[in-house]
């Protein structure tokens, strides 16, 4: 029967049914895909090399000038160090929150009978996952307004409660409070969407297992230590680094909360500076130079990800798993 | 916001055990752990849902009324911030022009989609596994790389400002997940039906559009929703290659409309601006909402 449909499609390949069904098929969808892809991202690495201003025919080839230039740029390594900060932070902030509420809602619930999550579970995971959804310049305007000092939702609750100090506090206003603010708002666009991946994670690790940790006397914090995080570790490992991927670029959230980069450039990334330099000042060799070394940290960023798990973790628990 | 209560209460009765608590005495500590755990969850639920609420509640007041206070309820109930936006802040035509866009994108991208990745998955010729890698791999960079470059590309092929140049680029940048996606539900297909079909007499061309493609539905579906999500979303784009007020799309007609509202103060209409852009994307959220979270848990993270 192989052999049968191997001649079949021997038979097919001269045929005009398949040479144009292939033709079509694959030529079309893969030329938009080199010409709109491909050919940006190959010509990045040519255009970061020159002193190219974009309007005028002339360029020159200045080798590795512009990276010399950006490690000198204060604003830049500002831009850089503040990315830094959201790619450890916000990964780590969302995946504990996401956590402990999918476990909560999967094997926290009575520790008599089956091993099940709380009730209403399906409630909490909805309302959460919903923020994924919208887009984030919403987001990011919607947040823009609560933090608002004077008219804006969060002032107003902590002056209702008592707190008069915070009145008029401005939380994007000042350097101390302008990045966590943000991180904040990231944080609650994606917390939900992790929700429901480890919630699929959990629920793949046998039941039998949370059963045999409880007879040993394991508490809930125990299980989630010694049991969930080592059996998902993969789905964190990957969270983690498409979290670290959002926080590289942040454009849209830091452009809704603060265009200007923010008090002393405290919430100001590379991506926000990338465009102001490329599309404001004109200076698009220089640019393109700041979208080669965003690729690179973030490549580098998925590298230190997947080698840490290697080094940390791969002994332990890898043998169990396959 | 009626429909968002609905929507999200249904689905969670059925996950609950009943039956089950019913007979079995809960213990003191057990109480005390699903009371803290509930009052975390609510916490966390009214974080998400109050900044929405308060959203909803703004768009309807007048501009006094939300520098007054934030509380406040409006004083009266009407849809002029609605107005004002859609027309005086021209989201209307921002409306029309996200929906031409996205709509046109996401049939382009969903047919060449299917088809890019039905040929990768079934059919062996040389270059295949390299085309597959070279589309996995592009996702891993970030879109701040290409986007100088394709600002001149399009401006080049005389594209630039307008909106077959976006909707082309958006099929580009959708491609690589649309194939990723759809490559697992292609390659799991049964060959014995390929080969029935062919002795049947159809081309490769009525195969894969009478049989292959309706076998595909439920990854089609599923990875429709991703891109509609992810294109009605998209903000770098278009604020790029698309400049033209007249061709504005909703996301940056609405970040332009707010960095001109610090001037104009018209903060009614922002928020009703706001109200308008979330509200495609909830129903939808409310329609597939089941679908989106199976597909995030199956296919998209593997």
């Amino acid at each position: 029967m192989l052999g049968g449909r191997r001649a079949a499609k021997r038979r097919g390949r001269l045929t005009f049914d398949r040479v144009s069904f292939m033709a079509v098929f694959l030529v079309l969808p893969l030329a938009i895909f080199a010409i709109f892809v491909i050919s940006p991202f190959v010509q990045a690495l040519y255009y970061a090399m020159t002193d190219w201003t974009g309007f005028s025919p002339d360029m020159r080839f200045i080798g590795l000038e512009n990276f010399v230039k950006l490690f000198g740029d204060d604003v830049f390594l500002r831009a850089l160090l503040n990315n830094v900060v959201l790619a450890i932070v916000v990964p780590i902030v969302t995946i504990v929150l996401a956590l402990a509420i999918a476990s909560m809602v999967t094997v926290g619930g009575p520790s008599t009978g089956t091993v099940r999550g709380l009730r209403g579970s399906g409630f909490y995971r909805i309302v959460s996952f919903f923020p994924y959804t919208v887009p984030a310049i919403a987001i990011g305007l919607i947040w823009a307004q609560v933090y608002d000092p004077s008219r804006g939702l969060l002032n107003g609750l902590l002056a209702g409660v008592g707190l008069d100090g915070f009145a008029d506090f401005p939380w994007l206003g000042r350097a101390t409070t302008a990045l966590p603010a943000s991180i904040f708002v990231i944080v609650w666009g994606f917390v939900g969407f992790y929700t429901v991946l480890f919630v699929a994670a959990i629920k793949g690790i046998p039941a039998e297992t949370y059963e045999a940790a409880r007879l040993d006397g394991a508490g809930r914090l125990r299980t989630v230590f010694s049991i969930t995080i080592p059996q998902i570790r993969d789905s964190v490992r990957t969270a983690y680094v498409y979290l670290g991927i959002i926080a590289l670029d942040a454009f849209i959230y830091m452009q809704a909360l603060n265009p200007t980069g923010g008090p002393e450039y405290s919430t100001l990334t590379m991506s926000q500076q990338l465009y102001m330099v490329a599309f404001r000042k004109g200076q698009f060799g220089y640019a393109t130079a700041m979208g080669v070394v965003l690729a690179v940290v973030t490549l580098m960023f998925a590298a230190i990800v997947f080698l840490a798990d290697r080094l940390t973790g791969g002994r332990a628990d890898g043998k169990e798993r396959t | 916001m009626t429909a968002l209560a609905t929507g999200k209460a249904r689905p969670a009765t059925p996950a609950t055990p009943v039956p089950l608590r019913r007979r079995r005495r809960t213990s003191r500590g057990d109480i005390a752990v699903a009371a803290t755990s509930h009052t975390l969850l609510v916490a966390w639920a009214v974080i998400v849902i109050v900044p929405f609420l308060w959203t909803v509640m703004s768009s309807f007041k007048s501009t006094g009324e939300i520098l007054a206070s934030p509380f406040s309820l409006p004083s009266e109930w009407s849809f002029r911030n609605y107005t004002a936006a859609w027309t005086g802040a021209g989201i209307g035509g921002y409306f029309l022009n996200t929906v031409i866009v996205v709509g046109a994108a996401l049939f382009i991208v969903m047919l060449l989609g299917a088809m890019c990745s039905y040929v990768l998955a079934r059919f062996r010729f040389p270059g295949n596994r390299l085309i597959y890698n070279a589309l996995i791999t592009s996702m891993t960079f970030p879109l701040f790389l290409a986007i100088v470059p394709l600002f001149f590309i399009l401006r080049n092929f005389g594209l630039l400002n307008t909106l077959p140049g976006l909707i082309l680029t958006y099929v580009a940048f959708a491609l690589p997940f649309t194939v990723f996606f759809l490559h697992s539900f292609f390659k799991a297909l049964p060959d014995e039906i390929h080969e029935a079909a062919q002795i049947d007499g159809a081309g490769e061309w009525s195969t894969f559009f009478r049989v292959m493609l309706p076998m595909a539905k439920p990854g089609l579906a599923s990875v429709a929703i991703f891109n509609f999500l992810g294109l009605w979303n998209q903000f770098l784009l278009p604020i790029v290659l698309n400049t033209d007020r007249d061709n504005y799309v909703l996301t940056q007609g609405m970040a332009v409309f707010a960095s001109r509202a610090g001037y104009a103060v018209d903060f009614g209409a922002l928020f009703a601006a706001v109200v308008m852009t979330v509200l495609p994307v909830l129903v939808i959220y409310v329609i597939f909402q089941r679908r989106l979270e199976g597909s995030v848990s199956q296919g998209t993270f593997r």
